[in-house]
């Protein structure tokens, strides 16, 4: 066959633009997870920089054709640095009704669409709830509509590999694939080795697949595509080798970090959850790390395990969602009034209840702060980019281990599977999270003379408690959830000693304070009218929505928590020195309710609650609205 | 793990100077006693040796033992020392819980943890009632049962804590009680020697709200007549003269009769072995109330994998497939690029 690649970003007939936005839409079983993916993963090679949000139904094969079985894939890419996956995607591919009918309104005016015209048929255009076919009549007409005879097309295309009619059809989102490769001048190579090595066992679909893509490639070349053609050029980034990362990839590789910083080995006891099983899974590959994870009968035993391996010294970890963090409350307090070190990973998704289990929302910040009995308070350490999950987990367990207590880690849906471009970080330049342990008695029993281990002896600086190991000869001791006398760790129901434990735990949660980073501020530092407040992944679009609103004269400035307990030292002072807080949140004021009772600021919230992140956009909006306001 | 080193120890040395606070006469004192008396004998290091409890009565043991111990929350016991155990398969878990704590709140944990092997001794104090918080039925406690929550009787049908162990697949089961301290040891000694989950029933009296409610059973007025003691490879014979024995009759049922009646060949060998539990199950069913004739002893030991050492065995697997995890050549194990 011949290579009709052409040198992306030299070619003659491609404009150059310097981002887009497109959103591959199908039925779940046409692959658009699978496409948008693979169309990410190049334009990564390439160079661009780019930001992810796959958007799919919480049923595993809704039946086919309907709009609640539609699957999507958004991806911007740019030749600058952005930080999310764009608001209205300029390019839109439907392989089906559904997915336009489901995904139009999303779609920027005079965008364009691309759709494959061979499952406009009557039964699919009714599923979708059309009565008329939208091709046929002028219901598209404010937007540029390229039909491609996909499902036809294909089927034509890779006849000679010999597989099987059902086979042949499946390939089509590998024609789409090509075909958008071919608008935008991704290079082949890397879609074309991933295609080997993926189904390099089975020739037959491997030739399928390779023969689907690099039609529909050509069908861009060949066909009258002309002035469809664009190019990106690679973003300017630091030197350095890069990869594509998703949140829970990332989160996972973090917690195998902290175990080979921690020079503990790493234990996970988990339950099936979404969006949080993609940890287990990846975690659970990771045996030659000494990684121990067991898929626990509940929330409640995964967590249970990850506490008693704590006791045995491993570093202990459980990774769930909203629901099973209510599940596992109860076995956080025992953590806590044990004072055993351990992270449990938060992948926040909608809720209550079952709620919105595969789309994003960040509604469990107040349950991470109180959603425990009685006096029990625990760092929280929030992520706010997909990479950037990575130095997250490593700084939840950093803190686990040098304060003996839980910490949460909180990360969302959108975080989880959104991917961006990441630079691989040098192990050697990852900081030292190793403890200590006892292996000496600290205390002389009164009445015996003889030496022993008081669980409860702090250090003065941390007030950690001192954690010696089973195994650890003449350091035997018993801890409970009961009341326990600070020091000697002996029940104790005594006023003084339960209020003194009650202020100690606290004490040593609130010192935390002294050893994470103030928050940092950015935009109009100086003179802004305005701070933006945020916490978690709205990070992507704030930033966008603040450079753009003071690319237009506004005095903006903006901070981003990664520390929700406790704040960051500085943060009063920083939210007392601008006259307005805006926060946006995918709640519906979690943090806003926080800084207010913790500093008596005015501070604003603009809430979206509907699955999907906010767009720059609405936060420009927001923006805006509040500059307004009069005080 | 053996431990060549095992320094000579005394029941004193398995104290804690914890105070005992359970109320006078509580048939938790016997097992204690029983169980510190034993551990000089099991040939094990007091700082390699961890009980975890949850929550009642009977969980405050760790508490009284001079090893390493967790009093955790109701019902999480055997979730926790599961992890415990995984985490360290050179520790000697112990699990220690109430019928309340180990068949109701915690009942999904216990299955789990005897379904999955995983090396645990555990210790389950059945006295039929809720003792800590004051007298409600238990899981345990018979139909009809007046209690202060059940005033015209539990309509709850009653676990049968045995049943429940080797339908969920348990490898070592047994029943003892707290009158006899030699059947108790022997009982906790071979659940300690199992490798695997082992489930040790006691049938324990809470003289505060179910006293004597093994009395029909536990006596040694009563014993001979009331429990059945069952010995590996012997015929499950009781009484006196040993004159009744049990019987598998043609319906597949088992059946109490006079060995006279029968002759001694009928009479049912015990086989703790047998690889499937059929036999052992239909023994546990043999006495359906603290009114009938009832076995003690090993119902079931049948060796297989072992959850943690299999755990272990596969890490061990991965290490040599890839050696010792890389953390630089992981973080470029997808697609990268150089810029
Ligand atoms: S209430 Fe019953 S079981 Fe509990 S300590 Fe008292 S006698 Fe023992």
């Amino acid at each position: 066959m011949t290579d009709v690649q052409a040198r992306p970003g030299t070619s003659g007939n491609a404009e150059q633009v310097d981002h887009v936005v497109i959103r591959f839409a199908g039925d779940s079983g046409d692959g658009m997870q699978l496409t948008g993916e693979r169309f990410t993963t190049a334009s990564a090679v390439f160079g661009n920089d780019l930001a992810t949000l796959p958007d799919f139904p919480a049923e595993i094969r809704a039946p086919t054709g309907t709009i609640f079985g539609v699957s999507a894939f958004q991806v911007q890419i740019a030749d600058h640095d952005i930080t999310n996956p764009g608001d209205a995607p300029s390019v839109l591919v439907c392989m089906n009704p559904a997915a336009l009918a489901s995904e139009l309104d999303r779609l920027e005016p005079g965008g364009t669409i691309i759709v494959n015209s061979d499952e406009f048929d009557e039964r699919n255009l009714t599923k979708a709830g059309y009565t008329e076919n939208p091709l046929e009549n002028d219901s598209l007409a404010g937007y540029k509509v390229i039909l491609v005879a996909m499902t036809s097309l294909t089927k034509e295309a890779v006849k000679e590999s010999g597989v099987k009619s059902r086979d042949a059809e499946r390939s089509k989102n590998l024609f789409a694939l090509g075909l958008v490769s071919w608008m935008y001048t991704r290079p082949l190579d890397t879609t074309l080795t991933w295609i080997k090595e993926k189904f390099g066992k089975n020739e037959m679909v491997m030739n399928a697949n390779i023969m689907a893509f690099k039609a529909g490639h050509a069908y861009g070349e060949t066909a009258e595509l002309a002035g469809n053609r664009y190019s990106i050029k690679p973003a300017p980034q630091k030197p350095g080798v890069y990869t594509s990362i998703n949140g829970n990839t990332a989160l996972a590789w973090g917690l195998v970090a902290a175990g080979q910083l921690a020079k503990l080995p790493v234990f996970l006891g988990s339950y099936p959850i979404t969006p949080a099983s993609d940890i287990l899974h990846e975690l659970a590959k990771h045996k030659s790390f000494g990684i121990r994870t067991l898929q626990a009968e509940d929330e409640i035993a995964g967590i249970g395990a990850a506490l008693g391996a704590a006791f045995g010294g491993h570093l202990a970890v459980t990774a769930t969602s909203g629901p099973g963090v209510a599940l596992k409350s109860e076995t956080m307090s025992l953590a806590i009034s044990l004072e055993l070190p351990m992270v449990i990973v938060d992948i926040q998704r909608g809720g209550p209840s079952t709620g919105l289990p595969t789309k994003t929302e960040a509604a469990d910040l107040m349950m991470a702060m109180y959603g425990r009995h009685g006096e029990a308070p625990l760092p929280i350490v929030a992520s706010y980019s997909p990479s950037q999950c990575f130095d997250a987990a490593i700084e939840a367990c950093r803190i686990a281990l040098k304060y003996r207590t839980p910490v949460i880690l909180l990360s969302d849906g959108y975080l989880a599977n959104g991917s961006e471009p990441w630079l691989i970080p040098d192990p050697s330049t990852l900081p030292d999270i190793s403890t200590t342990f006892a292996t000496e008695p600290n205390h002389v029993n009164e009445t015996t003379g003889e030496p022993e281990h008081w669980p409860y002896v702090r250090d003065p600086e941390t007030l950690a408690r001192s954690w010696a190991l089973p195994g650890t000869p003449g350091l035997m001791h018993r801890i409970g959830g009961i009341e326990k006398e600070d020091g000697s760790g002996n029940i104790s129901y005594t006023p003084e000693n339960h209020s003194h434990m009650v202020d100690t735990r606290a004490a040593k949660v609130a010192g935390i304070a002294k050893d994470i980073p103030e928050v940092a501020v950015t935009g109009d530092v100086a003179d802004a009218d305005l701070l933006v407040l945020g916490w978690g992944s709205t990070w992507g679009a704030i930033v966008t929505a603040v450079d753009r609103r003071r690319a237009k004269g506004r005095k903006v400035a903006q901070a981003h928590l990664t520390h929700l307990n406790p704040f960051p030292a500085n943060l009063g002072e920083v939210l007392k020195r601008y006259p307005k807080v805006l926060v946006p949140e995918m709640n519906t004021g979690h943090l806003a309710k926080l800084v207010r009772a913790e500093f008596l600021v005015d501070a604003r919230t603009v809430s979206k609650v509907r699955g999907v992140p906010f767009t720059a956009a609405e936060i420009e909006v927001a923006i805006e609205a509040e500059l307004e306001r009069k005080l | 793990m053996t431990d060549v080193q095992v320094p000579l120890t005394s029941r004193k040395d398995w104290q804690s100077d914890q105070e005992v606070r359970w109320c006078p006469g509580c048939g938790d004192y016997s097992i204690l006693t029983a169980v510190q008396l034993l551990m000089p004998e099991l040939g094990v290091n007091r700082e390699n040796t961890v009980f975890v409890s949850g929550i009642g009565c009977a969980a405050r043991f760790p508490y009284y033992m001079n090893t390493y111990g967790m009093h955790s929350i109701h019902g999480r016991a055997p979730a926790i020392a599961t992890g415990l155990a995984v985490a360290r398969p050179d520790l000697d878990v112990w699990v220690v819980g109430g019928d309340g704590d180990l068949l109701s709140i915690g009942g999904n944990h216990l299955i789990h943890a005897l379904r999955r092997n995983v090396n645990l001794t555990i210790l389950m104090f059945n006295n039929q009632i809720y003792g800590l918080t004051k007298g409600q039925f238990s899981p345990t406690s018979a139909l009809g049962k007046v209690t202060k929550s059940s005033p015209m009787g539990s309509l709850d049908a009653p676990f049968n804590p045995l049943a429940v162990a080797l339908g969920a697949g348990a490898t070592f089961v047994a029943r003892t009680h707290d009158m006899d301290r030699p059947h108790m040891q022997e009982m906790m000694r071979r659940a300690h020697d199992h490798k695997g989950a082992a489930f040790v029933e006691i049938f324990q009296n809470c003289n505060v709200f179910n006293d004597g409610q093994f009395e029909t059973l536990t006596t040694r007025a009563n014993r001979d007549d009331m429990l059945i003691p069952l010995e590996n490879g012997k015929p499950v014979r009781f009484g006196k003269e040993k004159e009744k024995g049990v019987i598998i009759s043609s319906d597949g049922a088992a059946h109490i009769v006079n060995v006279a009646d029968v002759g001694e060949d009928a009479i049912l060998i015990h086989d703790e072995a047998r690889p499937e539990p059929g036999l052992a199950f239909m023994l546990a069913h043999l006495a359906s109330s603290v009114n009938e004739p009832t076995p003690v002893g090993v119902f079931r030991a049948v060796q297989t994998i072992e959850y943690a050492d299999a755990n272990a065995k596969q890490l061990a697997a991965a290490q040599e497939r890839s050696g010792a995890g890389d953390l630089s050549a992981l973080l470029h194990s997808l697609p990268t690029w150089e810029v």
